[in-house]
């Protein structure tokens, strides 16, 4: 794992592009840069902010966007709220899984994919969604799904 | 600038747009086509072909026209001709089609939607002829698709910041919440609280106070606080301002999930523009009003939508809530007074006053006027995002603009108002769109989302989804809430698998009763709706999946994997430095 050191947190913290500072902007700004919180963030950001760490810890524990691992080379989101799953979600869940050897999200252990479900991605006239890095795709079904992610292989 | 110098520059602006010799082509690019259908490479294909066949063209990527299922959508306007729209454009037929009208004055008929305007073409049907569009009434969406969402000349050439205009330099406060309580507006986030009398509750006091725009929305079915913000970011930041006069409050927010890239960049670009035309700031068009608006990002938490944890999210802290009284009118955020507003409410208050309160009273309903913003999502032939008189009914709104239920399948059951909504039969139908009659059908409008099932679904299966989502989201602040949801879930898991028996049903309907009476806020108030709406209508389905004979076979077909909590203990066990 990379280190990083408490100066760049600190840089990270100073310009952090929000007007209001507040824990969760701090949080979501190191998320932002880093991809996540590394376990020096929860403290530089309780210095940063005059707070405790367990203040830190709390908002950091409670927001489900929050990881404290380096992600995967690429994060691959699936949508299950009721929406997608009355379209099919549930199997490109349990497709995603199979292909990736996960049992439920996380990360592959080779470190390149990181599986999420999201609850909603916002797209649902096009459910079931998907997002892979970022970017939605729609109307998504199992083989098209394994398609894309070959490609990223 | 003076305000009326400004109108006079955007209105030239806009005369070279739709008159000038160049074609004018829109792109829509909205959540779905920009970055699901992406629109995104449209644009640059567009913008590629007109450099190299120089060919002078004026292109703005413009929001969403609602017709989701006919995304992404171009139109071209150009030698006086009316809109011609083409949908379901792709990088691989927008030069075809642009070629042959620009350079030969043909129009394609392949992905052909119709035209818009007064004129018409001989042979094209016109788009207002849709049915998904001949049935809108949109007022909080009246820019949407029409401007470039990152241009402001353009929304105020179509009346934008007149309403502004008009409440602080001709208005004072209290006439501006007398106009907003006249109209008859009532929130549109769920609740129905009418605006203006919320407003009123800060009139009197003094010192900081602060407007929240409640952009949240973590609705599965619902995308329109979204909608608006990507579409036309300027009416929701003349309602805001609009509403920090009439409350004489000094800051606004606009609060929204962190991760959704363009309702959040559009809007800190559409703040920046009203700043720099000295709509938002300090002494605004002269007078002694002045008021700030930010953009402030949550995490993702779904309880962050109810007012008292927005507040505590947007204090930084984790977004679960606070107990009542003191109301935020009284002590918000940061203890100063705050109102907070759905995207969707303020979305009208710029036309309202502009327009008047009369205007707006008179579309609508005795008890519910204006418009709903419905999404359609699930089985359905045209999902979208409509805008819709109150007082329509909910088959008007299925069947002729959603355009029915495809695969030859039938209506078995809507769900409205978010997961926390209900669950409807079929017979719910004749419901008209208001507040009031949904309540008494047994519904709720809520946000405005509408999910359709077919027959294909199992009432157990649909509801052990929206049972998951509400567990998986509960705050856990509470109990009733922390392990009522949990307990519900369990059970109604167990009868999805073909076991439990019908005391099962009294025992959720026991905890379903304790966490209605004890939980702090709506969602565990309202947690067991979804289960007592599905038995009123569908207690059929899940006797039947109790004997192992699931009524459709969803129920085990479709497993949900519930997504596992991976976070370490505590923060001392994170690996690394």
């Amino acid at each position: 794992m990379k280190n990083i050191n408490n100066e760049q947190i600190l840089n990270i913290l100073k310009n952090q592009d929000h007007t209001t500072v507040t824990i969760l902007s701090s949080l979501l700004s190191v998320q932002d840069e880093i991809g996540y919180l590394p376990k020096n963030a929860i403290s530089s950001i309780a210095d940063f902010m005059n707070v405790t760490t367990n203040d830190v810890w709390g908002v950091a524990s409670y927001y489900l966007n929050f990881r404290f691992n380096p992600p995967g080379q690429h994060t691959i989101e699936i949508c299950w709220g009721p929406s997608c799953h009355i379209r099919g979600a549930s199997k490109l869940q349990s497709s995603v899984l199979e292909k990736l050897k996960l049992k439920n999200q996380g990360d592959t252990s080779d470190g390149k994919f990181t599986l999420k479900f999201n609850t909603c991605l916002g797209a649902c006239p096009q459910a079931p969604m998907i997002s892979i890095d970022h970017k939605l795709s729609g109307k998504m079904n199992s083989s098209k799904l394994l398609k894309m992610l070959d490609k990223l292989n | 600038m003076s305000f009326e110098a400004l109108k006079r520059d955007s209105d030239k602006r806009w005369l070279d747009l739709t008159t000038g010799s160049k074609p004018w082509i829109r792109v829509s690019s909205a959540m779905c086509c920009g970055t699901s259908l992406e629109s995104d490479s449209i644009v640059s294909e567009i913008v590629n072909y007109s450099e190299k066949n120089k060919i002078p063209i004026n292109i703005d990527t413009v929001g969403c026209h609602g017709i989701c299922y006919a995304g992404p959508i171009i139109d071209i306007l150009y030698k006086g001709q009316p809109r011609i729209f083409w949908g379901n454009v792709t990088r691989d037929n927008v030069i075809k089609i642009l070629d042959n009208y620009i350079k030969n004055d043909e129009v394609l008929t392949d992905n052909l939607l119709g035209t818009l305007g007064d004129r018409f073409i001989k042979g094209i049907k016109k788009i207002g002829d849709l049915p998904g569009m001949s049935l809108q009434n949109r007022i909080a969406l009246r820019n949407s698709g029409n401007i470039a969402f990152n241009d402001i000349y353009q929304y105020i050439a179509n009346g934008g910041f007149e309403g502004l205009h008009k409440a602080v330099t001709k208005m004072s406060s209290d006439e501006v919440i007398s106009e907003v309580k006249d109209s008859g507006l009532r929130g549109r986030g769920g609740a129905a609280f009418p605006t203006g009398l919320k407003w009123s509750f800060m009139a009197n006091s003094k010192g900081v106070k602060y407007i929240l725009c409640n952009c949240e929305e973590g609705d599965p079915g619902a995308y329109n606080d979204k909608g608006i913000l990507e579409s036309d970011p300027y009416t929701l930041i003349e309602g805001m301002a609009i509403a920090g006069y009439a409350t004489k409050s000094t800051n606004g927010y606009v609060f929204i999930r962190h991760g959704h890239d363009d309702p959040i960049d559009r809007t800190k670009e559409a703040i920046q523009q009203a700043y720099d035309n000295g709509l938002l700031g300090n002494n605004i068009f002269g007078s002694d009003f002045s008021f700030d608006i930010e953009v402030s990002l949550t995490g993702d938490s779904y309880v962050a939508g109810e007012e008292t944890a927005l507040m505590e999210s947007v204090e930084g802290l984790s977004a679960r809530p606070r107990s009542r009284p003191p109301f935020p009118a009284a002590y918000g955020v940061w203890g100063h007074p705050s109102t907070i507003n759905n995207v969707k409410s303020l979305a009208y208050v710029s036309e309202i006053i502009r327009n008047g309160s009369e205007w707006f009273k008179s579309i609508g309903t005795e008890s519910s006027s204006g418009t709903a913003i419905v999404c359609l999502s699930g089985d359905i032939l045209h999902p979208g995002m409509y805008e819709v008189e109150m007082g329509i009914s909910i088959e008007d709104v299925v069947k002729k603009i959603g355009g029915g239920i495809p695969d030859g399948r039938s209506l078995k059951m809507l769900q409205t108002g978010g997961p926390l909504g209900g669950v409807l039969g079929p017979d719910s139908l004749k419901v008209k769109i208001d507040f009031d009659e949904m309540a008494k059908a047994g519904a709720i409008l809520g946000s405005g989302g509408i999910i359709i099932v077919d027959d294909r679904t199992c009432a157990v299966d649909l509801t052990k989804s929206l049972v998951a989502f509400c567990q998986y989201e509960s705050c856990g602040k509470c109990f009733p809430c922390r392990l009522g949801m949990t307990h519900l879930l369990e059970i109604v898991e167990k009868i999805s698998r073909g076991k439990g028996n019908l005391t099962d049903l009294d025992l959720m309907n026991k905890i379903g009763r304790n966490m209605q009476a004890g939980s702090l806020c709506g969602h565990g108030q309202l947690g067991y709706n979804p289960i007592s709406s599905a038995l009123k209508h569908f207690q059929k389905d899940f006797e039947s999946c109790m004997d192992g004979n699931c009524p459709t076979g969803s129920c085990n077909e479709r497993q949900i994997v519930f997504p596992e909590n991976t976070r370490p203990n505590s923060w001392q066990t994170i690996k690394g430095n």
